[in-house]
């Protein structure tokens, strides 16, 4: 099995964290990963995107035209990456700042409130996290204890006293994923 | 052995090299290769294995201190991107004339001019060709993963050494930003002084000891007679090459019809293709040279009586397809397809470019 995802919206958002905590997650589930950024003169403010993929074999190309699972989080993203996701596939999106929502009718849809439960939980630095949350609900390709020896492994030592909460944001967006469309 | 780590290609060129018993690395920083001399500045070598990092005051300045170092026989290296390359390139000429081993990593950025921090592989030319002024030759190595970025520091230096020239790898943006897994290579220690004395004592320029027979390393030469001989034994040595240390992998090539030929992150990019096309029906295989010089020539001229046509694919107007086409003869067609500019191919655009250069057409 082999799981393509593009993680996509402002920079600042944890996009690229939040690419990489799934990559060491994959990596503790003892799957092939490749984490690949968009990189740049980008900056907070500005458009930020990552490729994730996971797989039992040898991963071959990190730059794809066709997505599994998109997770779109601006309307800048949306408007680039919504036409990107495979027929049957899955596209995940915050719906705030979104405009223009998903018109897709051959994909699974699904909303998460990510800025709203980040601000509900009192820290919007997890937003990130919800939103993976919001995704393993939905594609549970690796499992929670695997996410936390993720962040284990990501994290410096200095922040692992930060770990429960984010844990808890995950399963916060777990819990609040909901379902749009489905295909 | 074998500690597996989530690392960006970079990050690995760095660890590769304090691992590898590396001496020093002197460098100027450029995106997008920064990581380079970030992640070894981080690691401070000097206090585990003594290896020196220093940020020289330009490339220029890394380059001479590169060959320096390599005369006295040191494990030394430097790291840049594309227009950084470009001002080594009389310093490169000068190593590859006075026969010092050296490693050079070039993470590819789109050009020419100043260009754009965005991947390319349009330093083929530069880098198998020439670059510098004079008929010499690098070792170009071309990984396509992040673990490849980990082996070939070690296989560099193995080569430069073995043949007393500088080796390169050159790799872009795509294989340098990107994190996969890699499994790091055990520790090797440096070089003593008495093990460089008892290994390269023959040529290394690092005080007369023991009334050795004095070492000179130069790559002037004013009297032409003895020059052209020193051409020729430079000639012997990149002929051994083409001999001895040719690599490339075959992807698929059994029953294939068609064949890809790509090297570096266009090749991951084909690999993908080739799955796509052959979803499609289409029986695609891919070549992939490893060692852009030595150069792949036999295999292509093998794979030429066995396809009905070739394309290449490079993030560039069409460079390496003149080493393919002058190894696969005038029988079958070669055609090109490439982005420039940072524009990266997606495996779709390449099945494309398959069906419409050589199928349809």
């Amino acid at each position: 099995m082999t799981e393509e995802i593009i993680i996509a919206g402002f920079g600042g958002q944890g996009v690229l964290s939040m690419g990489k905590i799934l990559a060491y997650s994959g990596v503790m589930a003892d799957q092939e990963v490749a984490w690949f950024p968009s990189y740049g003169p980008e900056m907070r403010g500005g458009t930020a995107n990552v490729t994730v993929i996971l797989s039992e074999s040898r991963i071959s190309s990190p730059v794809l035209n066709e997505y599994d699972t998109a997770i779109i989080l601006n309307q800048q993203s949306m408007d680039k990456f919504e036409a990107m996701v495979k027929p049957g596939g899955v596209l995940i999106y915050d719906p705030n700042g979104i405009i223009h929502p998903p018109k897709r009718t051959d994909i699974n849809i699904y909303k998460i409130e990510g800025t709203l439960i980040a601000a509900e939980l009192g820290n919007v630095k997890t937003f990130n996290m919800v939103v993976l949350g919001a995704y393993l609900k939905a594609k549970p390709v690796v499992k929670m204890e695997s996410v936390e020896k993720g962040l284990q492994k990501s994290l410096p030592t200095r922040h692992h006293y930060l770990i429960p909460m984010n844990l808890e944001a995950v399963q916060k967006g777990f819990e609040s994923l909901e379902l749009v469309q489905a295909v | 052995m074998g500690e597996l780590r989530l690392m960006k290609g970079n990050e690995v060129i760095a660890e590769a090299a304090i691992r590898c018993g590396c001496d020093g690395y002197f460098g100027y920083p450029i995106t997008p290769q920064s990581e380079v001399m970030e992640t070894l500045m981080d690691r401070e070598p000097w206090n585990e294995t003594g290896m020196v990092v220093l940020q020289a005051e330009s490339e220029i300045a890394s380059i001479h201190m590169v060959h320096g170092a390599a005369g006295s026989g040191k494990k030394v290296m430097t790291s840049s991107s594309s227009p950084g390359i470009s001002l080594m390139a009389e310093g490169i000429s000068y190593l590859a004339g006075a026969e010092l081993p050296c490693l050079i990593v070039n993470v590819q950025r789109g050009g020419p001019g100043l260009g754009t921090i965005q991947p390319s592989q349009a330093d083929y030319w530069q880098s198998t060709k020439g670059g510098g002024h004079g008929d010499y030759r690098l070792i170009v190595l071309a990984p396509s993963s992040v673990q490849e970025m980990n082996d070939f520091v070690e296989l560099g230096f193995k080569l430069a050494f073995k043949y007393r020239n500088p080796a390169m790898i050159l790799t872009d943006g795509v294989i340098g930003q990107m994190m996969e897994k890699v499994v790091l290579a055990d520790y090797i220690p440096r070089l003593t002084d008495e093990e460089i004395n008892e290994k390269y004592g023959s040529w290394v320029t690092n005080g007369r000891k023991h009334n050795r027979q004095r070492n000179i390393i130069t790559s002037l030469e004013m009297d032409s007679v003895r020059m052209e001989n020193n051409n020729l034994r430079l000639q012997e040595k990149y002929a051994r090459m083409e001999e001895e240390d040719v690599l490339f992998e075959e992807i698929q090539c059994e029953d294939a019809e068609y064949l890809l030929v790509a090297f570096g992150s266009s090749s991951r990019i084909c690999q993908k293709a080739v799955d796509q096309a052959r979803e499609k029906g289409i029986k695609v295989g891919l070549l992939r040279p490893i060692s852009l010089f030595p150069f792949p020539k036999k295999p292509i001229a093998v794979l030429a009586k066995q396809v009905k046509g070739m394309l290449v694919v490079e993030m560039n107007a069409g460079q390496m397809i003149e080493d393919v086409q002058l190894a696969a003869g005038c029988s079958i067609p070669v055609k090109h397809f490439g982005r420039m500019g940072g524009i990266i191919p997606s495996p779709g655009e390449v099945v494309e470019a398959l069906e419409q250069k050589l199928i349809g057409g």
